[in-house]
């Protein structure tokens, strides 16, 4: 069985007890890359030589020492381009290392290359990248998700080890539920957001991808953490995330939300997500139907302040200092036009307009500002189901992968795809996504485990216990 | 909330993107189609609610002022499209 198919946890045994070397590994990669991601094409660009030189050197002593680890394509790496999928980073080299890059170095990982994505990270379905769209693993006319698309494919098609990728409204949990991997979005500011190219600065946080629920614990014990560099990075020092990992969940009250099983949702997904909640409850967990009423406002909320943000954190790329700059242009302002005509795809033009509208003049209070008093009304639901509850479980997305194509050109349809974790980033919660089941036409379907803030040992827990009990996770797409 | 017919053009302006008219006209039913949902936000009870900054006790985190490791100048102008004599070139703004 070829390297490329293990997990971070079984690789650090063998790579310690040094039945393998990470050379091997890293070679074991790149030609399970080679054979697949003509098809996949998770990757935007591969560094093989780089790759075997760190392999060379790799520390198996250290916590992910000869890892090779993917890299959605908007964190910087020193000496590598950074592209966002958008024209108008087309040549940008990065000249510095984000923080969870330094860290995963420090961590002893190999990077491998950088995955594809929604352009600037706005999408659920890797459609809108100018480099191309990637194909789900488990049916290549089907999205992987997004906009962490390229990672969760580069995971589920074994293409690397684990990925980092970027959850702003859901964009790793529900590619990891379209194509059956493990998604962990952190609570906000548990991982440093320095050298991430912002999208929505309130919102975005980096997390990993990763073929099971113990491989996530490590990775994000790596990249955690206060982080000087962040001022929005939590002052308290992260925990060890695997130390509850096994301990059994006998005893815990998990909530239902009743907002989440409404019309609409595909029954396959509902069924499935139901039998996982009592798989839950066998293993020793009380449910609790819980209520989250402001549910039906979270997307309209998000969309808001996420596009407002992103309006402002775009308007960096003007073509002056990095990225593309339009030519013979007469003066400054057709200079911005048409860089940023030139440069920018629909969605993230769309965006742009809808964040700038609702930010202008006369319009502040009735959009932004009402969509983020709506927002803390979202996030008083969290506390208060909280109380009664250590953990919060749903489908991660209403359905299974779509068609490529399907919603390209309806946004809200597309908006709608985000709809089950949308809330988690507005009330700055942590969540996981694992895998509970397949479609009847082999689809994967993703569980969300939702915790209160800091609590990412619980879900991690609850992850754990179900996956150990299950073996979704262990399923492989033919790729044939 | 203000009634819609968004002066897509305008807003363009302002966020200094070049349209073509055929975008204008599809953006603008697309936008139309998106402040119409949104226009739900309207039926949520916000008086008395605190932002996150009030209730949470988040304060501003500040650190002394010493210069710390940066981007050289060189590295700085790696990326820019117009380098100049160890500046970025920018079109004329004066006359």
């Amino acid at each position: 069985m070829s390297l490329a198919f293990a997990t971070i946890q079984e690789l650090r045994r063998r790579l310690r007890a040094k039945e393998v070397h990470p050379r091997e590994l890293v070679e074991a990669l790149l030609d399970r890359i080679s054979s697949v991601d003509p098809k996949v094409k998770a990757y935007n660009y591969l560094h093989p030589e780089r790759a075997l030189e760190s392999a060379q050197k790799a520390d198996i002593s250290l916590p992910l020492g000869g890892v090779p680890i993917a890299i959605k394509d908007l964190i910087n790496v020193r000496g590598e381009p950074c592209t966002c999928a958008s024209r108008i980073l087309e040549g940008y080299i990065a000249p510095y290392d984000a923080t969870v890059i330094e860290r995963l170095r420090a961590a002893g990982a190999i990077l491998l290359g950088r995955t594809n994505m929604d352009e600037f990270a706005m999408g659920s379905s890797t459609e809108n990248s100018a480099w191309g769209v990637t194909r789900n693993p488990w049916d290549l006319s089907r999205v992987p998700g997004g906009s962490s698309g390229g990672s969760a494919a580069a995971v589920a098609a074994h293409e690397a080890i684990a990925a980092l990728g970027s959850d702003t409204g859901g964009s790793i949990r529900q590619p990891a539920s379209f194509c059956g991997c493990v998604g962990l979005k952190p609570t906000y500011g548990r991982v440093s957001r320095y050298g991430l190219t912002a999208f929505a600065s309130s919102l975005d946080q980096i997390g990993p991808l990763t073929k099971t629920v113990a491989d996530a614990a490590l990775v994000l014990e790596s990249i955690a953490g206060v982080d000087p560099r962040d001022n929005t990075c939590d002052p308290t020092p992260a925990p060890s995330f695997s130390a509850k990992l096994g301990e059994e969940i006998r005893g815990m009250t998990l909530g239902i939300p009743k907002e989440y099983f409404v019309s609409g949702i595909d029954p396959e997904v509902e069924d499935a997500t139901r039998q996982a909640i009592s798989h839950l409850e066998g293993l020793g967990a009380t449910l609790r139907e819980i209520s989250l009423p402001h549910t039906a406002y979270s997307i309209a909320s998000y969309y808001l302040v996420a596009t407002a943000e992103a309006s402002a954190n775009l308007a960096r790329f003007d073509g002056m200092r990095y990225g593309r700059r339009a030519k013979e242009c007469d003066d400054l302002l057709e200079t911005y036009g048409r860089t940023r005509d030139e440069g920018f795809g629909r969605e993230v033009k769309r965006r742009i307009l809808l964040g700038t509208y609702a930010l202008s003049s006369g319009y502040y209070d009735a959009y932004y500002l009402r969509a983020q008093k709506v927002r803390m009304r979202i996030r008083e639901d969290f506390l208060a189901a909280f109380r009664d509850c250590q953990a919060i479980v749903t489908p991660t997305s209403p359905t299974p992968a779509f068609r490529l194509g399907e919603r390209a050109e309806d946004p809200l349809q597309m908006y709608l795809a985000d709809i089950f974790t949308i809330a988690v980033n507005l009330a700055g919660l942590c969540a996981i996504s694992l895998p509970c089941g397949f479609t009847r036409s082999g689809l994967p379907i993703g569980l969300q485990i939702i915790g209160p803030m800091r609590q990412e040992e619980t879900i991690l827990q609850v992850g754990y216990a179900y996956e150990q009990s299950t073996d979704w996770h262990t399923l492989r797409p033919s790729l044939s | 909330m203000p009634t819609l017919a968004i002066d897509v053009a305008y807003v363009a302006e302002l966020a200094r993107l070049r349209l073509s008219p055929e975008e204008i006209e599809t953006f603008g039913d697309q936008l139309e189609q998106v402040l119409a949902y949104v226009k739900k936000l309207e039926e949520v009870d916000v008086q008395d609610v605190a932002l996150v900054g009030e209730e949470s006790g988040f304060q501003n985190r500040l650190r002394p002022d010493r210069p710390l490791p940066e981007l050289t100048q060189g590295e700085a102008l790696e990326n820019a499209p117009q380098p100049a004599g160890g500046l970025f070139l920018v079109p004329r703004i004066l006359e």
